[in-house]
């Protein structure tokens, strides 16, 4: 496997830094069902880091640990050097982690500009008051971060779409939108559940080009949950295998396609 | 034509955030307030004042403050006459303790205590969600309204077990009270209430507003990216509080004159909810609409049937009222969930392009 303890080069040049999170010993149980059995991977900062598996195999709950929304039953979670005591979801949020859903978690009643708006109230700090008056601080963080939003309005090429409530928009641009709130956050780290599912070729090869675009522009670290093996070989720098909770493959994508219990995995051999 | 907008470009995303980005709205709101400061005061007479300039106002208020709470944070309550009640009594009793107190101050402090009641009641809202958190509050109506009435010290041990407003002036001028002259007392409501609503608006188009918005679209997406529901919840139930308790002093203060503990009843709680609802929950514009309408349609109905030579019982009048109303909520809630403030904004789009619909 490949030795990432000092980071390491990508194979299209990028230089992949020290562990940004890191999971340890996790087990999560929900009453008799183990969603997750003692698995242990990090992530890297600037890195696409995948977890793929079939169905039910744990990801979304591993992504879900992540964000603060499940507590695991064992185990630690280590994020930028330090371990990570128990937490409320939207610290884990204001700590640089945000995420899109697997099932689109649009505010439905928002125009795209407000739902993109909310992805950077972590960074609004004005008082009631100031707020109340439209006047001081509160009317100069709107501009200011107004114009953050618009440019990822503009990154994920979402102009024309600004003031439509998001209730009217088709399956793919939601995902977009999403996208953008998550993005506008500015984040350390970037929790994508299955970015692409459901979308067309063509939505798919955009999503992708995002996705490395975001990765390529901010360097922001990104772990992703994608089912489509094709696209988890393009994108991504090192890919996690889960199957029933178990990890059953770590490495990069050349060497997770060789080893035998992920091909038994997928093929769904033998469990 | 009327509501032309081309050629207005915006240059600048603060022109984009400006209040009026349409000029029309401006132009509008113009000959609006032209009207509510200057043309009504002066045409309007004692009935006019007292059946449709102050009340509209002040149930548009409360549905404001309703609003907030239902329309923006997603949290439904139906303890609102309740909470006015809390505003009423406080300012009484505010005013009795220290009558050197200027009235209008007592009215705008008042709502604080309301605005304390109502985070008290809103804490089973971090627990429950929707049905349950109604009846939550449909609890603190009951025992509000109980309170009103057995804890003596709150209407100063009267016989009655009513509050009387005393006249009270500032720089000599009765503002409440018997003596307070209806029109002194409309330009208080009309500036206290136009205050309130320009800070609701700018709370509900700033971060505070989308942090409830986000809260009522979807709380744990909205927990998922940062949002304490805490805070937005309890948030919610305050400043909506504080509204609505100023609402109830006003209610009292400058309207009713005096009040018995079954005036903050639940039919006062429907009475604004539905003024809310008819208008559009999530709107601030909307409010005034519902109450105009729910206001206005009784006055209407009385009047009606005299000019067209009818006659009809008052308590005719009575029925027919509540079968619009009830009606009215069932289209609205069937057809256009968003009020009144939905078909207005209809309207305006449609003026924008009028008359080159392409
Ligand atoms: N909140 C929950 N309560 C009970 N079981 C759950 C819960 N969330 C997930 N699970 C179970 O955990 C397992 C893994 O689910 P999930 O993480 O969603 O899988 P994946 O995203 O890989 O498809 C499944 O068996 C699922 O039924
Ligand atoms: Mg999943």
């Amino acid at each position: 496997m490949l030795d990432t303890s000092e980071g390491y080069v990508t194979e299209d040049g990028r230089q992949i830094g020290g562990v940004l999170m890191e999971m340890r010993d996790i087990t999560l149980k929900f009453g008799g069902v183990t969603a997750i059995n003692d698995i242990s991977f990090d992530i890297r900062e600037g890195e696409i880091r995948a977890i793929i598996g079939p169905n039910g195999a744990g990801k979304s709950s591993m992504l879900n640990i992540i964000s603060g929304f499940y507590t695991p039953t064992i185990g630690e979670l280590w994020y930028k050097g330090a371990k990570r005591p128990p937490m409320k979801p939207f610290e884990v949020a204001r700590m640089g982690v945000a995420r899109t859903f697997q099932n689109i978690a649009l505010f439905e009643g928002m125009s795209v500009l407000d739902n993109v708006m909310t992805g950077r109230l972590t960074h609004m700090k004005a008082g009631v008051f100031s707020q109340a008056l439209w006047w001081g601080k509160a009317r100069d963080e709107e501009i200011a971060n107004r114009e953050k939003v618009e440019k990822v309005i503009d990154f994920l090429e979402i102009q024309n779409i600004r003031k439509t409530p998001v209730g009217r928009l088709p399956y793919g641009l939601k995902k977009r939108v999403e996208l953008a709130r998550a993005l506008a956050a500015e984040p350390s780290i970037l929790l994508l559940d299955e970015p692409m599912a459901g979308m067309n070729v063509e939505e798919k090869e955009d999503m992708s080009r995002f996705i490395l675009d975001v990765n390529d522009e901010f360097g922001t670290t990104i772990a992703l949950i994608e089912h489509d093996m094709g696209v988890v070989m393009d994108l991504s720098d090192r890919v996690v295998v889960m199957d029933y909770g178990k990890k059953i493959g770590d490495g990069t994508p050349d060497e997770v396609r060789g080893n035998q219990d992920v091909i038994d995995a997928y093929l769904g051999v033998s469990h | 034509m009327l509501y032309r907008t081309a050629g207005q470009f915006k240059t600048s995303y603060e022109a984009d955030q400006a209040l009026f980005p349409v000029k029309q709205d401006a132009f509008l709101l113009g000959i609006i307030m032209l009207f509510a400061l200057v043309i009504f005061p002066l045409t309007a007479s004692e009935f006019a004042f007292q059946t449709m300039l102050i009340p509209v106002m002040i149930y548009a208020l409360a549905a404001l403050g309703l609003n907030i709470l239902t329309g923006f944070a997603g949290q439904l309550s139906l303890g609102t006459g309740a909470f006015m009640g809390v505003g009423a009594y406080a300012c009484y009793k505010m005013v009795t303790l220290m009558p050197w107190m200027n009235p209008i101050v007592a009215i705008l402090l008042s709502g604080f205590f309301s605005a304390g009641v109502g985070v008290m009641f809103g804490i089973p809202s971090l627990r429950i969600k929707g049905f349950y958190l109604a009846i939550a509050t449909l609890a603190a109506q009951f025992f509000l309204v109980w309170l009103f009435e057995k804890w003596a010290w709150l209407y100063n041990y009267n016989a009655s077990g009513a509050i009387q407003v005393p006249n009270l002036d500032i720089f000599g001028v009765y503002v409440t009270g018997p003596q307070a002259d209806s029109m002194v007392q409309y330009y208080v409501v009309l500036g206290i209430v136009a205050l309130m609503t320009m800070l609701c608006i700018n709370l509900t188009r700033g971060t505070l507003g989308r942090t409830w918005k986000a809260t009522r679209d979807m709380d744990i997406a909205a927990e998922l990216i940062g949002i304490n529901l805490m805070k937005s919840k309890l948030t919610a139930f305050a400043i909506s509080s504080y509204i609505v308790g100023v609402a109830g002093a006003l209610y009292v203060f400058m309207w009713k004159g005096a009040a018995e503990p079954n005036l903050f009843d639940i039919p006062l709680s429907f009475q604004v909810l539905f003024i809310a609802i008819i208008g559009g929950l999530g709107s601030v514009l909307g409010n005034y609409l519902g109450a105009i309408l729910i206001v206005g349609l009784p006055v209407v109905l009385n009047l009606l049937p005299g000019a067209l030579g009818l006659s009809i019982s008052s308590a005719m009048v009575e029925h027919l009222n509540i079968m619009i109303v009830g009606s009215l909520i069932v289209f609205f809630l069937i057809v256009e969930p968003h009020g009144l403030n939905q078909l207005w904004r209809l309207i305006r789009e449609k003026l924008i392009i009028w008359p080159f619909p392409h």
